[in-house]
């Protein structure tokens, strides 16, 4: 059973462990404002906002893609659709801008565009910022439009006025606190455990129910491979796995523990402080609906060869904290440095029934550098073709503490080994970046795939390390020449 | 030739009016001597037709920015598209099961197996097909399941009926995994250059010819010559395939469907079934997009679902996940172009020949009428002196590409874009000196012994307003700063070794009225009721261009009335019959005359009577403003709408009109590759500016300014938005939007986790996007206005000429790098090495770190 608030009425729903809430919402609500237009959480057409009262207890929303998002975790949360934002004939601010701006064509993508614009300004009412192209692009980079160019829409997003719009009270009213959490021993095949020491033991009895957070890569086993889940645990709500901590290493590194379910959305502020080329990446992984609702964990645990963030917790010497059903305490958590957990295409080192509990990630160091450059076909909302992730550091003329780490290189996010020896301990000259370059033909023999050819792959890999090259070369260069552009703004940070 | 029914005689093949080249025209006037022959064709046809030219404007109707009639709908989620209507109980749900072999035989389907897997009702293939089982829409070659040949990997084979979608999904896959399709593999043939040399030909290789091409290249000073693959393009239409069929109490079915041909899709569902048309009814109330891609490729899926609605006796859905729309139905055809020019020192054309073979997939479908508009453009806005141009259509193992906005002609076009880039660096002059010199115009030229015209197509149409496009590209110059914008890039680049930035101004000249003569006719059906408000219905189709808030525009100024007091209805084949696919742009030319037509033929009938009840004078009797008027100043009388309308139903008046529009003047004879297969054309131009990062590939659009003609405006709001939206997604083909088969011939690029259409960002920072004004459409059209829904689509090759530009820094714009598209980071990166490896020292050697 589901207890939820649907555009501010009270819902009980009652639906299988795999059913989306976009299912839901068309299947058995006969909600059909909110649109399928993929099924693969690529299209935005499903958009639609989830709220959840924040510590302070005011009520936030994010968006997210309906149709991968798993209709049990509207558990307790409030959910707006497209349907609930006019109040009778008075519409919502961005529904008014996007009639006024002639920006919607063929109107099928509409309603996704509409909900991206209310979460938008929700946020503007709550904490209120410039419209920055780099905002903009984030909260509509994940809704295509095949038929306006996008234009008016940027017009309307820039455009959503105060409101002569009534504000509903439901949309700051909070579900019931009692609601948040399943009774416990409700037996649900859609497992919700609040605490790690829940999670351990639903990991003991059912080792082989797959674990569910974000749903962002899972779903499409359900909607692409029409695979069924008898049984899924979601971690989105155990305590140990959604805080963020700073911790200091036995080794005296110091850092932060990231709870394996923190998404990304969360994880922004504390890179855009610390590391902006990791927090300039996130920008485009996924999209907005994705970023709000993908974790950490799950891109590690998922081990694809392309996932974008292990290469930058490569280069930076992230660890994993991870937990298991072992019954003494040695085997029930232990720590592995992140190079050591991929093994294999899509294959990891973690055993049955363990889960991330946390991704260390270290401070940054005074005098060390990150550089973070992800090749795709489209800046926005693509996955990598190629993606570089370089940490050094610059001492008396000579690289020291070189890191070079790629994705789509091989079957596994991988350091560069032979090209960051050919750079160890030596100046960034040219004659010592071409070693390099010859160095990575050995690290890496790249596949053909629909992203790209395996040449291209090497080729631009490369590349990459002559870019790495000019920066560092820029970064010493008298002040006048620091203006001049080696990559383009869009891709620079 | 697109036919709506297979005729026995080809169309145009004997041209009604000889008019046309002959016809002497003053240069400047954008009212030539055609149009008053086309009004004078048009009278009689449409009663009292004596206001063709422009009217001043009123708010509301024709020629003001309405918004468009859906839009509060769409915002609320209220808009209803196929799979939000709401269907009875028992409605089954049809998934398809689809080829995974590009090529082979189909050796058995355990059918009676597949029927009894859990939540099964039926399963349908050829052998349950009571009727015709080829489902061409021109020519045959489309079976309606697979019989035997299997001919590219997504081809149906059968199609499951079940109690959900989910469920009849599973049965397919499990038919699959339990061994109950068995299939004979053979080697598909993929590539297009093979199969046209092997002359493996859908349709047979057209020659259009004009002049000794053979002496023009022989004379000569330079021949230019090139070679380009121009990719093909998924339609991604945000609302997918989709239809809902539901029996009727006969023999018949009423249709729901996302669709821009209700007629024919109408015919093929009544041939299915093997039952008269008028047993089956087709309503379309509007589309998530449609771009082309539902012109022929909505019908199959009707036909299926028609045909599981007459065995079961239940309604039946059937809309395709995205992979397998986009694995089932055809794109755009990918092209392979080459062209071999001979040009004078100044670069302008003298002649030559330009080849284009369309990657047509399996079967015809629309391939020879696309074609065909690939060679009627490429020329685009060029004269190509004496010429030759051949259009072959090779048969691949894909599936059958189709439609798609601009129907062949931005395939044709990227060939002598190509070509204007290539002779711009041989004579050594910018691309837009060299463009502009070969601009058709009005002049002979004195260099061809038979002094061939200027304006003058190599297919034997005499280009109408050639002063609006000179002055159009003119203005462009000027407004987007060119030539001040040149010297700073030629200067940024000699300066900057990794980042290259490029410019390119290119032209579209597209031409108006569908190829295919008979379909250029259209009808409307007007309703007043007794409260005096208006409903129109007309044989267009609604897709998001704006087609119904245009027509409603139109009757709404007719009939002097306030836009709210006209209502549109869903495009339904029992209203207006017969009716063309709302495609070739024409939708509101072809539907906006039908329109008046009704309008004035009513309004025509209500002036008799009220001359006669009210005593009037008939003479300056008009509408206006919600009232009839009549008589002037002191005798001026005024009827409101209303009272009207009520007392000619008490007077017995019939308050019901159909009207119906037919294109006059066009023709053209396939025999000898000449004639006037246009009414008009419109015209456009746009500037791109790229940013080129030449170590990664990586680039960006950072300005665009475009200047586009569309005649007098029905209504601008609507039409920047088809421009804008053209602009962008001409750009999406050309640069991001990459279609991939594995060797074997099966779609890898199957979703948009793959295949990338351009998103927000993608959007220029700096997009300056204005309307022609001042130039009317030459030609007597609806308010003199211009299709607009092609048109824009082929300024994207801007972009793409942009990158050409900003590559050819590479080599001191001594040579143009062939770049063929789409042009992803892979293939600039892969351009951008081949320049350098050729023009300077390579691996790179850029300026050694400062120490």
């Amino acid at each position: 059973m589901i207890d939820f608030l649907l555009n501010g009425q009270p819902r009980r729903c009652e639906a299988t462990p795999d059913t989306s809430v976009l299912e839901l919402l068309r299947e058995t609500l006969g909600q059909t404002g909110t649109k399928e237009g993929c099924a693969s959480g690529d299209c935005g057409a499903c958009t639609v906002a989830i709220g959840e009262a924040g510590p302070d207890g005011r009520v936030r929303y994010h968006s997210a893609n309906a149709c991968i998002t798993p209709a049990h975790q509207l558990q307790g949360r409030s959910l707006v659709t497209v349907e609930g934002l006019a109040q009778g004939e008075a519409l919502h601010p961005a529904q008014a801008a996007m009639v006024a701006c002639h920006a919607s064509q063929c109107g099928f993508c509409t309603p996704g565009i509409v909900m991206s614009l209310f979460t938008l300004h929700e946020e503007q009412q709550q904490r209120p910022a410039p419209l920055t192209p780099e905002r903009l692009e984030a909260a509509l980079g994940g809704n295509l439009c095949r038929c306006t160019g996008y234009r008016p829409i940027r017009d309307a997003a820039l455009s959503m006025g105060e409101p002569p719009w009534p504000r509903p009270g439901w949309l700051d009213r909070a579900v019931d606190a009692s609601a948040q959490h399943q009774e416990p021993g409700a037996d649900s095949a859609f497992v919700q455990p609040a605490t790690l020491a829940e999670l351990v033991e639903e990991r003991r009895r059912h080792p082989e129910a797959p674990i569910v957070a974000g749903g962002t890569d899972l779903w499409l086993e359900v909607t692409q491979r029409l695979r069924r889940f008898e049984r899924l645990v979601d971690v989105t709500r155990v305590a140990e796995l959604t805080t963020i901590e700073e911790a200091t290493l036995d080794d005296g590194r110091e850092g932060w523990w990231i709870g394996g379910a923190v998404t990304y959305a969360r994880l922004e502020p504390l890179l855009e402080a610390h590391y902006p080329a990791f927090a300039h990446l996130l920008h485009r992984l996924g999209s907005a609906q994705v970023r709000n609702r993908g974790t950490l964990g799950g891109n590690i645990a998922n081990a694809s060869p392309i996932g974008d963030t292990p290469p930058v917790l490569l280069a930076l010497g992230g660890r994993l904290w991870l937990a298991g059903p072992g019954d003494a305490a040695e085997e029930a958590e232990r720590e592995l440095p992140l190079g050591d957990v991929f093994l294999d295409y899509k294959k990891t080192a973690l055993r049955e029934g363990e889960v991330i509990r946390a991704i260390f990630l270290p401070r940054p160091e005074p005098g060390r550098h990150l550089k973070v450059w992800k090749l795709s076909k489209r800046r926005e909302d693509d996955i990598s073709a190629v993606l570089g992730a370089f940490a050094w550091r610059l001492e008396d003329g000579v690289l020291r503490d070189v890191r070079l780490a790629f994705g789509g290189m091989a079957a596994i996010p991988k350091r560069a080994a032979a090209a960051e020896a050919a750079l160890e301990g030596q100046p960034p000259t040219v004659a010592c970046f071409q070693a390099a370059r010859a160095a990575l033909q050995n690290d890496f023999q790249p596949m053909s795939d629909v992203r790209g050819s395996a040449h291209y792959r090497a080729l631009s890999a490369a590349n990459l390390l002559e870019r790495l090259r000019l920066v560092i070369g820029q970064q010493q260069a008298p002040t006048q020449d620091r203006d001049r552009e080696v990559m383009l703004h869009a891709y620079a940070h | 030739m697109r036919t709506l029914t297979k005729l026995s005689k080809a169309p145009g093949a004997a041209p009604d009016q000889t008019i046309g080249a002959e016809t002497s025209q003053s240069p400047d006037a954008d009212i030539g001597a055609d149009s008053v022959e086309a009004r004078r064709e048009l009278e009689g046809r449409i009663q009292g037709a004596s206001p063709l030219a422009r009217n001043t404007q009123t708010p509301g109707s024709a020629g003001h920015s309405q918004a468009y009639e859906s839009a509060v709908k769409h915002v609320t989620g209220r808009a209803a598209y196929i799979d939000d209507l709401k269907v009875p109980a028992d409605c089954l749900h049809v998934a398809l099961a689809l080829s995974p072999v590009a090529h082979g035989r189909l050796t058995g389907v355990a059918l009676d197996q597949v029927r009894a897997l859990p939540g099964v009702v039926d399963a349908v293939g050829i052998e349950e097909v009571p009727g015709h089982t080829d489902i061409g829409p021109v020519f045959p070659g489309d079976p309606i399941f697979v019989e035997d040949e299997i001919s590219y990997a997504g081809q149906v084979l059968f199609a499951v009926a079940a109690e959900s979608h989910r469920a009849a999904r599973e049965a397919v896959k499990a038919a699959f995994d339990a061994g109950l399709v068995t299939i004979d593999e053979r080697p598909a043939s993929l590539d297009a250059v093979v199969a046209a040399e092997r002359g493996e030909f859908v349709r047979p290789t057209h020659i259009q010819q004009r002049g000794d091409w053979e002496a023009a290249l022989g004379g000569a000073s330079q021949v230019v010559e090139g070679e380009q693959f121009v990719g093909g393009q998924e339609h991604f239409y945000l609302e997918g395939q989709a239809c809902l069929v539901t029996p009727t109490e006969d023999e018949g079915v009423v249709v729901h469907t996302s669709n821009q041909h209700p007629s024919e899709t109408q015919k093929l569902v009544a041939e299915v079934l093997g039952i008269p048309f008028h047993a089956v009814t087709v309503e379309v109330r509007r589309m998530g997009g449609g771009f082309g891609g539902k012109e022929t490729q909505a019908s199959p899926w009707a036909c299926i679902a028609a045909l599981v609605a007459r065995r079961t006796g239940r309604a039946a859905r059937l809309r395709l996940p995205r992979g397998d729309d986009m694995r089932v139905t055809g794109k755009r055809h990918p092209f392979h172009n080459r062209y071999r020019l001979g040009v004078d020192d100044k670069g302008v054309i003298q002649g030559g020949e330009i080849t284009v073979i369309g990657d047509c997939g399996y079967s015809p479908d629309l391939s020879d009428a696309i074609v065909d508009r690939a060679m009627f453009h490429a020329d685009n806005a060029y004269s190509l002196g004496a010429a030759r141009v051949t259009g072959h259509r090779a048969r691949t193992h894909t599936a059958s590409n189709t439609a798609f906005r601009g129907f062949g002609g931005p395939q044709g076009m990227m060939v002598i874009e190509a070509a204007m880039d290539d002779i711009a660096r041989r004579v050594g002059e910018d691309p837009l000196t060299v463009r502009k010199r070969n601009l058709y115009r009005h002049e002979s030229d004195g260099t061809q012994g038979d002094a061939l015209p200027r304006d003058v197509t190599h297919y034997g149409q005499t280009v109408d307003q050639v002063g609006l496009l000179h002055e159009l590209i003119e203005r462009l110059e000027a407004s987007s700063d060119y030539w001040a914008r040149r010297e700073a890039i030629t200067a940024f680049n000699a300066d900057s070794p990794v980042i290259k930035r490029g410019l390119a101004l290119t032209p579209v000249k597209f031409g108006i009225s569908f190829t295919a003569k008979h379909l250029n006719q259209a009808g409307a059906l007007l309703h007043v009721y007794t409260d005096g408000s208006v409903q129109i219905n007309h044989g267009g189709t609604e897709m998001g261009q704006g087609l119904h808030t245009k027509i409603c525009q139109v009757v709404a100024r007719e009939l002097a009335l306030d836009l709210a007091s006209v209502r549109i209805t869903a495009t339904r084949t029992d209203k207006v019959p017969n009716t063309s696919p709302t495609a070739a742009s024409s939708g509101a030319d072809l539907n906006g005359m039908a329109a008046r037509d009704a309008c004035l033929t009513l309004k025509a009938r209500l002036f008799d009577f009220a001359a006669e009840h009210y005593a009037l004078d008939r003479e300056a009797m008009r509408l206006e403003a919600g009232h009839l008027v009549a008589g002037v100043g002191e005798s001026e009388r005024r009827i409101p709408w209303g009272e009207l309308v009520q007392t000619a139903y008490l007077g017995r008046v019939s308050l019901s009109e159909k009207g119906f529009y037919a294109t006059p003047l066009i023709h053209y004879d396939r025999g000898t590759g000449q004639g006037r297969p246009f009414y008009y054309y419109a015209f456009g131009a746009a500037v791109a500016e790229v940013g080129v990062d030449t170590l990664s590939g990586e680039y960006q659009v950072n300005r665009v300014d475009i200047l586009h003609d569309v005649g007098d405006s029905l209504n601008p709001a609507i039409d920047i938005g088809q421009v804008e939206g053209g602009f962008i997604q001409g750009m999406g083909w050309l640069t991001s939007e990459e279609l991939k088969w594995n060797e074997a011939g099966r779609l890898i690029s199957d979703g948009p986790a793959t295949y990338k259409i351009p998103t927000y960002g993608d959007l220029p920072p700096v997009f300056n996007v204005a309307l022609m004004e001042g130039h009317p459409n030459s030609m007597a059209s609806i308010y003199r206005s211009k299709a607009v829904g092609e048109p824009p689509f082929m300024l994207g090759i801007s972009a793409w000429s942009a990158l050409r530009d900003a590559l050819a820094s590479l080599a001191d714009y001594r040579e143009a790098p062939r770049l063929d598209t789409p042009a992803t980071p892979e293939r600039v990166l892969l351009a951008a090495e081949a320049l350098r490896s050729r023009h300077s020292d390579w691996p790179p050697a850029f300026e050694e770190a400062t120490p």
